[in-house]
């Protein structure tokens, strides 16, 4: 899923400052699963802002995704004489919800962080970067392009201490636990492949599918 | 006797380097460079180390190469992509430059410039790769070089990993380096003789050289830093408690490095010693160890 994370309040302050009225939307898939922005912390961001700012006119909603247009349109009837919406959502669901009413002012209620999962309650960690080629079969199902900090693809860079990235020793060496992981599963040879080299993505992507797209009958 | 043939003549190695300072002055370090060049086969040049942003490396080895040394340039992947990196080792090449030591490159967190983008687009093992593609006279996209390089590739190996994944994997990384066309290495500072020989025995036969690491230590506090902060260098502490009980510090220092370079004879091919500002003593240390 997708991790969020709630900007500090005086930023969003500072981007509602031209607005009276504002509708917080929230989303309820991942930014409500990452305890960012679902139902509950739009109910908790409405009331800080109403306290904080006594005249600021605030109404709320919440959809069960922000990122599919079917849902996006629920919102419609909600705007009203709303000025601006303030999306609970990541910066796809920001964004569609921009494109889907583009007179209005959507502005970002979260940072959005990484693809992840939630290790512990309240501490997460990423584990996708999205890069368009998944070698997770060669290396014992842990990222390297991801979790090492180097995103190195031929071999640990020897900066680790005691398991730890050189980076924080808050942070495993990727490449250790690619080697146990190979070692448990018996695939160590993976890692005396020949060297390998990226090839990177140009951003922004976009994927075709010939087969689902809808051809126009003439 | 350029590096090259050091290297070919099968003589026992020695290698220096230096580390550009924040500025355009170089005087004091082309002084220290002078001092030396009649006692070692090359000088390597760091590139931006431990990701501080410096003066750099490509410059200071063509001045070097000005004073009839031969230099090493240190090339890491964390600033440059592979555009850059290719552009950069062909710029080398028509500035004097012959020698390589690839690396990956500290995190740019660990730095001054700490936010900085980590580029990382290669690491040491594919810059290797390049290094011999350039050499046999196209980029990395097969077009063809009007001119091409000659370089000799070397790489760092880091004895000291501390489990088994670490040691597992810088071997498998130092074979994967050979492979790719690294021809000596330069190794981590190495203060225990026992384990790196150890080391040695596990490495022998790969055929590339290797240089063991020496840092000079300069005082206790660098000791117990290194111990703490740098992967893989274990100062044992008998050794920190020699200088720590000696008068004369410096002297207790050369002793050290002079029994290392010693130990290090029997060992292995060469030493490279990391002077870090006592490049003076070098001279006096190869002399006592009958180099």
């Amino acid at each position: 899923m997708i991790i969020a994370e709630q900007k500090p309040l005086a930023e969003i302050q500072e981007m509602l400052a031209p607005y009276r009225k504002i509708l917080v939307a929230g989303c309820g898939t991942c930014a409500a699963f990452c305890s960012a922005g679902g139902p509950e912390e739009v109910d908790k961001l409405a009331a800080a802002l109403v306290s904080a700012d006594q005249n600021k006119g605030v109404g709320t909603t919440s959809i069960p995704r922000q990122c599919a247009e079917k849902f996006i349109d629920r919102l419609e009837n909600k705007i009203g004489d709303h000025e601006a919406i303030l999306s609970m959502a990541c910066g796809n669901g920001v964004q569609a919800v921009a494109t889907r009413f583009p007179d209005m002012p959507v502005l970002p209620a979260l940072n959005t962080r990484f693809i992840g999962v939630e290790k512990e309650p309240g501490v997460w960690t990423e584990n996708c970067l999205a890069c368009g080629d998944c070698i997770l079969w060669r290396t014992g199902g842990v990222c390297p392009v991801t979790r090492c900090a180097k995103s190195l693809l031929n071999g640990a860079c020897g900066g680790a201490s005691d398991g730890k990235c050189e980076v924080s020793k808050e942070r495993p060496c990727a490449w250790q636990e690619i080697y146990y992981a190979l070692k448990r599963l018996n695939m160590l040879h993976y890692l005396k492949e020949k060297p390998q080299i990226k090839d990177w993505p140009i951003h922004p992507g976009r994927v075709v599918r010939e087969d689902l797209r809808q051809v126009e009958v003439t | 006797m350029s590096f090259r043939e050091a290297i070919e003549s099968g003589k026992f190695l020695v290698t220096a380097e230096l580390g550009p300072g924040k500025g355009t002055d170089v005087a004091h370090l082309l002084k220290e460079a002078e001092s030396i060049k009649d006692r070692v086969d090359a000088i390597n040049v760091t590139d931006l180390q431990s990701s501080v942003m410096r003066l750099g490396s490509m410059a200071v080895c063509h001045m070097l190469t000005d004073l009839g040394i031969d230099p090493v340039y240190q090339v890491t992947c964390r600033d440059r992509n592979r555009l850059a990196l290719q552009s950069d080792l062909l710029s080398g090449w028509a500035l004097g430059v012959r020698n390589i030591l690839a690396l990956t490159g500290d995190h740019p967190s660990l730095g001054d410039h700490p936010t900085a983008k980590p580029v990382f687009d290669l690491d040491s093992v594919s810059l290797l790769q390049v290094i011999g593609t350039l050499n046999s006279g196209s980029d990395m996209s097969g077009n063809e070089l009007h001119g091409k390089p000659d370089f000799l590739s070397g790489a760092v190996v880091n004895p000291g990993a501390d489990n088994e994944a670490a040691m597992e994997l810088q071997i498998m990384k130092m074979e994967k380096k050979i492979e790719a066309g690294a021809r000596f290495f330069q190794t981590q500072a190495v203060y225990d003789l026992d384990a790196f020989e150890q080391f040695m025995k596990r490495v022998q036969g790969l055929g590339a050289k290797v240089l063991g690491g020496i840092i000079l230590l300069k005082s206790v506090g660098m000791a117990r830093f290194m111990n703490k902060n740098i992967a893989g260098v274990f100062v044992p502490e008998p050794l920190i408690q020699e200088l720590k009980q000696a008068e004369d510090k410096a002297r207790a220092s050369m002793d050290i490095a002079v029994r290392l370079v010693k130990g290090m004879k029997d060992l292995c091919d060469g030493v490279h010693i990391m002077a870090m500002g006592w490049e003076s003593k070098i001279p006096p240390i190869l002399d006592e160890a009958g180099l």
